[in-house]
């Protein structure tokens, strides 16, 4: 460990996104309703910041700040792929937000700003580190939620995404200190040697895991740690959903693969019991739940709990009877996974804020009726992003569930993977539902959409590489298992 | 080794064409539409050519293979081939899509270009599956083709569409899942994607029925037997003509299909334990099913139930293991497409022009259509078994192989040329003969050009199969006899 540098070339990119995000700021200052530069500004500190990290190695560790951040091939994927997320969404959402008369300066400043938490998040290799960047994201978020101020709704879904967020850090924060207390470090990879040499506490640290699976729980929403996802997914304007629901999940993935995978391996039979029923509830729930959604964006949120179900049995596969050797790629597996499901989600949202205009929300199942009469075209785009979603091939969302399953298999555990493909298909009625409203039934609504021409290049190169992603899937997969592989020195 | 990839390209000529119209056709350049399908379609039976004259006959050996890196990670390659078992099946779906497109032609008036599309991706599709000889490959194409099934139903069909496609999506996607982890299972046993290395793979007899049970469960919806038929009839009363046909002369053969590819010799033990089970179920679809199919008052219906005894009649004859019954099986699944499609067709032109498809609001055809009332003979007379029709050849084969193994099982499965008789010339008669009925049927059209032809090219085509079956069987021949002898050599580890 290089205890002795700071270096501090490494954060170059968390740098550039800061002084990014600053420059915004002031050059806002004072003159909040002047539309300089539309979104334009915003996607020039991403791509500072994606020029910073494209010349990051992809094959060596390396730590910065007495090795409280942690450089690796893992960290450099999830943020190429957070920063192309975060930035297809500001450029779906510039008229939506438009429309409504958000401040855009602060609609993209925050959105940098959760950025930045979650770069420091998916780079963290310390305790301390993990909770900075998780509540600078949060804070983000939250004030993002609440950014329509003038709307009741909208602030209601902010108080209790706040709420329900700030209990779930307090959990996490709980079982830090629980887990220092236990193993007497912060620093994860000295936890994870010390739960090899055997000098924890057992008791304590169990107890701090319980608290560390919890927090992450809610951070991603599964069951029965859910019930802000649909609340704040439905009542959040979509563009702040989007950034929720896309991006964050990248970086509660990086501190989920932290925390249990490089840190606490070794304490596996404690959390892998707890994933296994995390995962079947998600499972379970979600699927069903779903079903009886009238509401397009609610709808979404259950299905985002049932597919967090799938992220979790990925993660639980790796270890057979403390063999640890396939940990690497049964997380990669879910890396795989989650990377797909946030793409495919950018797409569905996206398509949701193309359909809305001023004073006026497509946000019931309804709203999509008859869209392959009004726009083909982005009807097209729907019908690919929820096969890929239900899993059903040629669409890249078949092969996130296939390797899932083939990790759930591997593992021994046959009868979950067949009681996961049985949800699936409960899943596929309701995914089946938009395309049987866009293509089906006559349109309720036969005014043209007309999206601006940026939004629409966006949308319909997410959602060809949700086809071609299908066809040829091998590189991305090979990215994710490399990256996991790497990460776990493996 | 071939210089030209012979089966990508049918495989893709058509998907090409697919995508291609629906990207640049929309509802003002129909006719242009329309144009481009066609050729599409027939230029993608063109390619299929070469597997006719160029195939082998006499060996059992995979021919025109493919190999391309796909998925390396996951030891699935695009590895593509055909042997006796499917290359019927190839030529069979490159065929029949033209038909459908010329069935299509002035009937669908609205989104043309989405309904042409849909077909040709969808024959692509099909002989990608025919054609697979990778796993994952293989249930990519079987699950692919859901889709357009699905948009084709939903969009086109009749007036309770929505009920049939979703239970015809739901339906199949319940049996491909437990494939999908069977597949998984044989993955991580092999360590390989090849269908090929999976048929020499030693199974524990434990493991085998498993597996069996799982591609069973797919391959019974889909085919369909007997008791998971029930999504069948209302797929296809619901819809359209052109849907209708690829259902039952195509798509119900990727079922049967996967049967002699994936369950017989991958579990060979399990298929000769449960064959018992399987010749009652098959049985049951041939008895029971004839006779339900005798009381249907719809004749598209009547056809589809005629369809699921039909093929009962196929799985019979593959779980006798003897020559006659696998061969006559195969035959049976071809003459089946030729023959139920053109049932399907015949009842569209009924359907086209008094939008009914109830046997009772009909009568008297014969005095107004002629023409159309011949063809409709020949091809219910195939339907019911008459021999010199493709329909006589195949059953007559499993009949032959059925005695060999049992009397009584071949006495119960002969009952379907009484019943078969029965259903589809009672139907004719009810139909065609007698005084006309209405007004409406009084004032019914004879055939245009575009329904003759298409119905005269499906003519000849069963009375060639039915009197000249050779072609076929010679190509089927010695793939049939060497998964046979597979069959009958235990794997178990």
């Amino acid at each position: 460990m290089a205890e002795q540098s700071f270096n501090l070339m490494l954060l170059l990119p968390e740098i550039l996104l800061l002084v990014g995000i600053c420059v915004l700021l002031i050059s806002d200052a004072g003159n909040a309703r002047r539309r300089f530069g539309g979104t334009l500004r915003a996607l020039l500190v991403l791509a500072l910041a994606l020029l910073a990290l494209i010349p990051q190695s992809s094959t060596t560790t390396e730590t910065a700040f007495g090795g409280m951040v942690i450089v690796d091939s893992l960290s450099r994927l999830l943020k190429l792929l957070a920063v192309i997320a975060v930035g297809a969404t500001l450029v779906l959402s510039s008229r939506y937000c438009d429309d409504r008369e958000v401040a855009r300066g602060e609609f993209q400043s925050l959105a940098l700003l959760s950025l930045l938490g979650q770069f420091v998040m998916i780079s963290a290799n310390h305790l301390l580190v993990v909770y900075l960047g998780l509540e600078l994201m949060s804070l983000s978020l939250y004030a993002l939620a609440a950014l329509r101020r003038d709307s009741g709704q909208s602030s209601e879904a902010a108080i209790k995404y706040f709420v329900l967020g700030a209990l779930a850090s307090g959990f996490l924060l709980y079982g830090m200190s629980m887990i220092y207390g236990g193993a007497g470090t912060l620093a994860i990879d000295e936890i994870a040697g010390r739960l090899v040499s055997g000098e924890v506490d057992n008791w304590v640290f169990a107890l701090g895991l319980v608290f560390i699976v919890a927090g992450l729980a809610f951070k991603f929403g599964a069951v029965p740690f859910h019930m802000w996802i649909p609340d704040v997914y439905q009542g959040t304007p979509t563009a702040m959903t989007l950034l929720i629901a896309g991006a964050p999940k990248l970086a509660a993935f990086a501190i989920a693969f932290r925390l249990l995978a490089e840190g606490m391996l070794g304490a596996w039979a404690d959390w892998q019991p707890m994933l296994l029923v995390l995962a079947v509830a998600s499972l379970v729930v979600g699927n069903v739940v779903a079903i009886a959604q009238q509401n397009l964006k609610r709808m979404l949120a259950y299905s985002t709990i049932s597919q967090v179900g799938f992220v979790l049995l990925g993660m639980l596969s790796g270890v057979v009877d403390g063999d640890a050797a396939g940990a690497a790629d049964a997380w990669g597996s879910s890396l795989f996974y989650i990377v797909t499901y946030v793409f495919t989600t950018v797409g569905t949202f996206g398509v949701i804020m193309l359909l809305s205009r001023a004073g006026f929300e497509a946000e019931t199942l309804d709203d999509l009726r008859g869209l392959n009469q009004r726009s083909p075209w982005i009807a097209l785009v729907m019908l690919l992003l929820m096969f890929s979603l239900a899993g059903i091939p040629p669409m890249v969302g078949f092969y996130a569930k296939f390797i899932i399953i083939g990790s759930v298999v591997s593992a021994g555990m046959t009868w979950l993977a067949v009681f996961a493909v049985m949800l699936s298909l409960v899943a596929a009625f309701y995914y089946l539902r938009v395309v049987k409203l866009m293509y089906f039934d006559a349109p309720a609504d036969s005014s043209p959409v007309a999206p601006p021409t940026s939004a629409a290049l966006v949308l319909a190169v997410n959602g060809a590489m949700v086809l071609l992603l299908g066809l040829l899937p091998g590189p991305l997969i090979g990215a994710c298992l490399d990256a996991v592989r790497q990460a776990l020195g493996s | 080794m071939n210089a030209i990839p012979v089966l990508s390209a049918a495989i893709w000529v058509p998907i090409a064409f697919g995508a291609f119209l629906l990207a640049f056709g929309n509802d003002r350049n129909a006719a242009t539409v329309r144009v481009i399908a066609l050729v599409g379609a027939i230029l993608g039976f063109l390619v299929t050519i070469p597997l006719f004259t160029g195939f082998e006959r006499g060996t059992a050996e995979m021919q025109f293979v493919e190999q391309l890196p796909w998925i390396e990670l996951l030891g699935a390659s695009y590895l593509l081939g055909v042997d006796g078992l499917s290359v019927w099946f190839v030529l069979l779906t490159a065929f029949i899509t033209i038909i459908v497109v010329v069935a299509g032609w002035e009937v669908i008036e609205s989104r043309v270009h989405q309904y042409m599309a849909a077909f040709l991706i969808l024959s692509g599709l099909m002989i990608g599956v025919f054609s697979a000889l990778d796993g994952l490959l293989f249930y990519v194409f079987f699950e692919a083709t859901l889709i357009p099934m699905y948009i084709i139903i939903g969009v086109w069909g009749g007036p309770n569409r929505v009920y049939a496609a979703f239970k015809f999506f739901l339906y199949t996607l319940l049996g491909s899942l437990l494939t999908l982890v069977s597949l998984v299972y044989l993955y991580l046993m092999s360590g390989s994607f090849s269908i090929i290395e999976w048929h020499m793979l030693p199974l524990s007899m434990k493991e085998q029925t498993l597996i069996f049970v799982a591609f069973l469960v797919a391959f019974a919806v889909k085919v369909p037997m007997w008791p998971v038929h029930t999504w069948l009839p209302d797929a296809h009363v619901e819809a359209p003509t052109g849907g209708s046909v690829v259902l039952a002369a195509i798509m119900l053969k990727l079922g049967a299909y996967g049967f002699l590819r994936f369950s017989l010799p991958i579990a060979p033990d399990a298929s000769q334990e449960l064959a018992g089970f399987m010749i009652t179920l098959s049985l049951i679809a041939v008895v029971y099913i004839g006779l339900v199919a005798l009381v249907q008052t719809d004749m598209k219906k009547l056809v589809a139930y005629s369809s699921i005894a039909h093929m009962g009649f196929v799985t019979l004859g593959f779980f006798i293991f003897n020559q006659m019954g696998v061969q006559g099986a195969i035959v049976q699944m071809i003459s089946h497409g030729f023959v139920s499609g053109a049932m399907f067709l015949c009842i569209g032109v009924l359907y086209d022009r008094l939008h009914s498809r109830n046997i009772a609001d009909y009568g008297g055809v014969a005095n107004t259509m002629p023409k159309f009332a011949a063809l409709f003979m020949l091809f219910a007379m195939a339907n019911a078994g008459l021999p010199a029709t493709s329909g006589f050849v195949g059953e007559f084969f499993v009949i032959l192989g059925a005695v060999q193994f049992n009397f009584w099982v071949a006495a119960l499965a002969a009952t379907t040329l009484i019943f078969g008789a029965a259903y589809s010339l009672w139907m004719y008669k009810r139909v065609i003969f007698g005084e006309v009925a209405n007004d409406h049927v009084a004032g019914l059209g004879d055939l245009s050009r575009r329904e003759f032809g298409m119905l005269v090219v499906m003519a000849v085509m069963v009375l060639i199969m039915g009197l000249y079956p050779k072609p076929v069987t010679d190509m089927t021949d010695a793939s049939v006899d060497a998964l046979l002898r597979h069959v009958a050599a235990s794997k178990v580890r």
